[in-house]
């Protein structure tokens, strides 16, 4: 059952409105039965019936624009969350041993269920301040060369790397084109191509375009439910083509960005089914449903000789795309 | 030589209308020096300002004619066409831009490549088309650059491309996204198996196609001025609300910063070229 998140109502996202009422409600009656009127418990328990169905009604039928604003909720697990919640003994390595710590990206050694792993993630950062330091998880070009230096100290210490996707895109300023922000890109998508350890990556929030891609190229892909993934960010592609940041809605339905378009477009292998009502309702669950995604992932991939793999990776980076005739 | 300030998409977009409506006037006007010069004068001189050194953009037929030996290049996979994975619509449906510029250029899309000879030598060759959707990669360039990459790996060839692109397409979504990828781990192939790619980039080469197999060569050279980058000078101008650098994403600041390894005129670049294959081809 779906529990009320202290989020509610304090971010409100427009097409949740109508639930909005109903939860302060419940809130209102939660505090005075557990007062002086238990008489409301049952009030309670309808109230909070009424709230979960209409929750589902909404998430069924939830556009590719309201996803795009659920991927971004604030309240939204991040990579870290998920990481301090199942990741046992994570040990943070820092640095790309060049120019500096992206804090944008973070890589580290842990425990992913029972495997040893390489953890390569995007940090978007928990408070204002931490958000100003990683760019809102826009990473430079020391962040990609950060995680390419851990993957292929992975492939020498035969650890799985595990890489958990969430930005809106590699981040556009002058240091980092300076620094090589396309060259840097290019490259983790050459070697990942080729790395001699399976990877795992999963789309966990925001697939914004290279940024997200540049660590990204992997065995097996997992997309989590209300997370997009696409060549560009719906105001990008609104602010290019219809010439005004004000149709991103309609530039997020044409992109074809969630995890279901993915899914038939074979950008993505599967999608990791969140609570009802956006990870942000239920991280717990969230969380959970993605380590047992890896978890399979990691197991599966295994059994495969390093060879065969390397061969099945590349199968399916050269076979993506539609062409006539076919 | 003059440095630049970063100019915007949309110079760059009026820029190219600009050229675009010239050509049937005997004479022409630098968008560079602003030199009026005889149109012949330029097209004999390979598309460069005689009294300033601009290079103008040119079509990918005009560049397989500029770097091939007289005749020798022959095209592949031309039968190639996009499709419309997505059903893409924004002012315009993708279906009837695609006709609009297939019409206007004479090809199936932003690449021709093929075989030919440079100064003797035979290579693979593939150009981006600027003037086809701004060079964009969908999935028929990202495949026709990785046939090309293969063919190089199969022939033993050396391989040249010659980048000219605003990036990945965005008509196509995620699949254009998955040609970065795609070229890439081809020429993972390529490099494990001793071939050797130079790649020239030209005014501009940004985005999805800079980030992938343009700043993947063993030799890389740019034009002189070519703006090149990831992100576009407009976008990191908005993010940074600061003036950008003076020549910042051009050729030779690129160079200063040591990502390319040398700014080559375009009448040297078959010269230049035919050098790194005598050293580093097969």
């Amino acid at each position: 059952m779906t529990t009320v998140n202290s989020y509610a109502g304090t971010y409100e996202l427009d097409f949740e409105r109508p639930l909005l009422q109903l939860e302060r409600q419940i809130a209102e009656f939660e505090s005075q039965a557990s007062l002086s009127r238990p008489d409301l418990a049952d009030e309670v328990r309808k109230l909070r019936q009424n709230h979960d169905k209409m929750l589902k009604k909404i998430y069924a039928k939830l556009g590719p624009w309201d996803t795009v604003k659920v991927a971004r909720h604030p309240g939204r697990p991040q990579a870290i969350d998920h990481i301090r919640a199942v990741i046992k003994d994570f040990t943070e390595l820092h640095g790309d041993r060049h120019f500096g710590d992206d804090p944008a990206i973070i890589t580290g050694l842990g425990r992913v269920g029972s495997h040893k792993c390489m953890l390569i993630a995007h940090h978007k950062g928990k408070d204002t301040k931490e958000r100003i330091a990683c760019h809102f998880g826009c990473a430079h070009p020391e962040g990609y060369r950060k995680a390419l230096l851990r993957m292929r100290l992975a492939e020498k210490f035969a650890l799985p790397v595990v890489t958990l996707v969430d930005t809106p895109g590699a981040y556009p300023g002058i240091g980092a084109e300076e620094r090589g922000q396309a060259q840097a890109i290019a490259l983790n998508l050459r070697e990942m191509s080729r790395l001699r350890v399976p990877i795992v990556s999963a789309i966990i929030g925001e697939g914004g375009s290279g940024g997200a891609l540049g660590i990204a190229v992997a065995d097996r892909i997992g997309m989590m439910q209300y997370a997009w993934y696409s060549v560009i960010s719906p105001e990008g592609c609104a602010a290019i083509l219809w010439k005004s940041g004000d149709a991103a809605e309609k530039a997020a339905e044409s992109l074809k960005l969630t995890a279901a378009d993915n899914l038939q477009l074979g950008t993505i292998d599967e999608v990791i089914e969140e609570p009802v009502g956006g990870a942000h309702r239920d991280p717990a669950i969230a969380t959970q449903n993605l380590e047992k995604w890896l978890t399979n992932a990691l197991r599966d991939l295994k059994r495969f000789k390093i060879d065969n793999l390397i061969a099945k990776r590349f199968e399916r980076l050269r076979h993506i795309g539609e062409v006539a005739p076919h | 030589m003059t440095e630049l300030p970063g100019r915007s998409w949309q110079d760059l977009a009026d820029a190219a209308g600009k050229r675009s409506e010239v050509p049937e006037g005997l004479w022409m006007r630098c968008p560079e020096c602003e030199a009026m010069v005889y149109r012949k004068t330029v097209e004999q001189n390979l598309h460069v300002c005689p009294e300033c050194d601009y290079h103008h953009r040119i079509g990918a037929d005009e560049r397989t004619r500029q770097l091939c030996d007289t005749g020798s290049f022959e095209p592949m996979w031309e039968d190639l066409r996009p499709t419309d994975p997505l059903g893409f619509v924004d002012l315009h449906a993708y279906k009837n831009r695609l006709a609009t510029e297939q019409a206007k250029t004479g090809h199936a899309d932003a690449l021709v490549c093929g075989t030919g000879f440079i100064k003797g030598r035979r290579v693979v060759l593939a150009c981006m088309d600027n003037r086809f959707m701004m060079g964009s990669m969908g999935s028929v360039v990202g495949e026709k650059i990785t046939r090309s990459i293969e063919k190089a790996i199969e022939t033993d060839l050396p391989l040249i491309i010659v980048s000219c692109s605003g990036g990945a397409r965005m008509q196509e979504g995620a699949l254009s996204l998955a040609q970065m990828s795609k070229t890439a781990a081809a020429l993972a192939r390529l490099d494990a198996a001793g071939g050797l790619f130079i790649s020239v980039l030209t005014d501009p080469t940004t985005g999805g196609v800079t980030a992938s197999f343009a700043m993947l060569g063993d030799f890389i050279v740019a034009e002189p001025r070519a703006l090149i980058g990831f992100a576009g000078p407009r976008v990191i101008a908005n993010t940074v609300r600061q003036e950008l650098p003076r020549g910042f994403q051009r050729s030779e600041h690129l160079l200063q910063k040591g990502f390319i390894d040398r700014v080559v005129h375009r009448k040297d670049l078959r010269s230049e070229i035919g050098r790194f294959i005598d050293y580093a081809g097969k």
